[in-house]
């Protein structure tokens, strides 16, 4: 379990981490999302001691990193995929770690079978792989000591759709076994796959955290008229706000009967009436950072976070 | 790992040992032959020392042929190479950024330090007994009868002080700039600056010795039983300066250094 109690990390006058607290369980798969620069590598180099924080505690399994012994058999890290050697060979980054780390020299061939990179591509230098092989690398390396909590930043990025695929499954069975995970991502479509458990962090700040469900869950309603005018004449009467919501439909902040009712008198026709389905995390995402991401949300609608699926 | 059933909120580590020191060092030690630009440097250092003896041995005439000779030439390629090597040891976790793995697989820093120190003079003991035993063989075989005569083992002992000297100086230089080329070039550049200001301001050149470790360690070169008390001061005062100020001012970096 990692918990971060008010941790905050200012930079000059920046704040990078203000006052962030949350929990990642074991057992679950947290996502940690966010715009760039919200703070999130920030605040994964503090979990693990190599940026000390100006306030606030962070520990791992009720202990500070630092008091971890070995602490590669217990946390594994995956902070950079591309802060590796550039001269060594695949296999000899995993044997360093294996040799710090008191593990068989065996357990390197168990790593590399595990994240799918065959024994030509092991004996290649680093400097010759792709990014999504730098990341199997080093999800590797974050493995090979059998941790029991997993810190994982930007674990998927340069992962192809079936890269991705691979990683969930790999992640699930982690977390199902009783494993913590903490993953970063400001790609929405990736954390949603993956993650049961979502923070995401805007700025430096936790904007919203939950269950994946209950993020996704939104109160209201669903209509379409066959006149749209006229419904939103007998809404607008009955003091029910209305929105445009597409296809020429609107979503009311009220439960489907109260639609239904004030339709049923003004003598309007439905064509549909319906539990407002979840926004989707893209909207929620979008939403809840707009006055935190770097360009303006609204006009394109999914520019930077990643297209739709 | 733990079960399904119970999850623990707290990690129970008392049944791991901590890293021990003598595994930190084998891993410093490998992490200095592992990529081609490593090994082909050590490969440098004992190519070069061992071709240094040799040609001396070649070229030299019969009665210059002694021990002492022969090992004292293998000091100054040594005493380039050891440093760089010293340097490279600290500096390159920086530029490729693996700095980042090693401190969280040991998040005590210092005990990497000394890890790092620890195999940095494990190379240059492996460099100085090599130049011990091909200036051995040298003096054996081409020497001629008198190869032994002018033995002194506090010769040996000052070869062993520079390479000491010039591989702190190498990792103080790399803990205080934490760039491979930054630090390189200084450390090359100073004798050269030094020698600049002296040629220009004949004041400076007479202290020379109080504050260019170059300067101050030329005294050795002649057999470290000729130096007086006031060059045995010079020594350690240059040494102060620029092996234990750079190597303090270093650790208290590269203690605090936030890797990114």
């Amino acid at each position: 379990m990692i918990k971060f109690e008010g941790v905050s990390k200012t930079y000059g006058g920046f704040k990078a981490v203000d006052d962030v607290s949350f929990v990642a369980e074991a057992g679950r798969v947290t996502g940690f999302l966010g715009p760039n620069g919200a703070g999130k590598s920030t605040s994964m180099r503090i979990m693990v001691g190599l940026t000390p924080p100006d306030r606030g505690t962070s520990t791992i399994g009720g202990h500070n990193y630092a008091d971890i012994p070995n602490p590669g058999r217990h946390v594994g890290v995956l902070l950079d995929a591309s802060a590796q050697h550039a001269g060594r060979t695949g296999r000899e980054v995993l044997a360093l770690s294996a040799l710090t780390m008191g593990l068989p020299e065996s357990r390197v061939d168990e790593m590399l079978t595990l994240v799918g990179l065959t024994e030509n591509e092991s004996g290649r230098r680093v400097r010759n792989y792709s990014l999504g092989m730098r990341q199997r690398l080093g999800l590797a390396n974050a493995l090979i000591g059998d941790p029991s909590v997993l810190i994982l930043d930007e674990p998927a990025n340069g992962l192809d759709p079936a890269g991705i695929h691979w990683m969930r499954t790999l992640l699930r069975g982690y977390a199902e076994r009783g494993g913590t995970v903490l993953l970063s991502s400001h790609l929405l479509h990736e954390v949603e796959m993956i993650a049961d458990e979502l923070v995401l962090i805007g700025r430096g700040r936790i904007v919203a955290q939950g269950t994946k469900a209950e993020l996704l869950q939104t109160a209201g309603t669903f209509v379409k008229a066959e006149s749209p005018e006229k419904l939103t004449a007998a809404l607008g009467e009955a003091g029910i706000k209305a929105s445009a919501s597409g296809d020429g439909g609107f979503r009311a902040e009220v439960d489907p009967i109260d639609v239904g009712r004030v339709a049923a008198a003004a003598g309007v026709v439905l064509m549909e009436l319906k539990p407002a389905e979840g926004a989707g995390l893209e909207e929620l995402f979008l939403e809840l950072t707009a006055d935190d991401a770097r360009e303006p949300v609204g006009t394109t609608g999914t520019t930077q976070q990643g297209a739709p699926a | 790992m733990s079960t399904t059933t119970a999850l623990p909120d707290t990690l129970d580590v008392s049944q791991t040992p901590a890293v021990p020191l003598s595994r930190l060092i084998r891993v410093e030690l490998r992490k200095m032959y592992d990529t081609r630009a490593g090994l082909w440097l050590l490969a440098i250092i004992g190519i070069v020392t061992t071709l240094a003896i040799v040609l001396f041995g070649v070229f030299a005439k019969d009665a210059d042929k002694t021990f002492s000779n022969f090992s004292g030439f293998a000091a100054t390629p040594q005493g380039f190479l050891l440093p760089v090597m010293a340097i490279l040891l600290i500096t390159q976790e920086w530029g490729q950024r693996t700095a980042m793995v090693t401190f969280t697989l040991e998040p005590h820093r210092s005990r990497i330090l000394t890890a790092k120190v620890a195999a940095a003079l494990v190379i240059g003991l492996g460099a100085y007994v090599l130049a011990m035993v091909v200036a051995l063989l040298s003096a054996l075989v081409l020497g001629g009868s008198g190869a032994f005569d002018d033995f002194s083992s506090l010769d040996l002992g000052t070869f062993g002080m520079l390479q000491i000297l010039g591989i702190l100086q190498g990792l103080g230089f790399g803990l205080v700039l934490l760039n491979s080329a930054a630090a390189i070039v200084l450390y090359f550049a100073l004798p050269t600056i030094f020698g600049i200001i002296g040629g220009i301001w004949p004041a400076f050149a007479d202290k020379a010795a109080w504050f260019d470790l170059g300067t101050a360690q030329t005294p050795l070169f002649d057999g470290a039983e000729s130096l007086t008390g006031q060059e045995w001061t010079q020594l350690g005062v240059t040494a102060v300066i620029w092996v234990g100020i750079p190597l303090a001012v270093g650790t208290w970096r590269m203690l605090r250094a936030e890797l990114k």
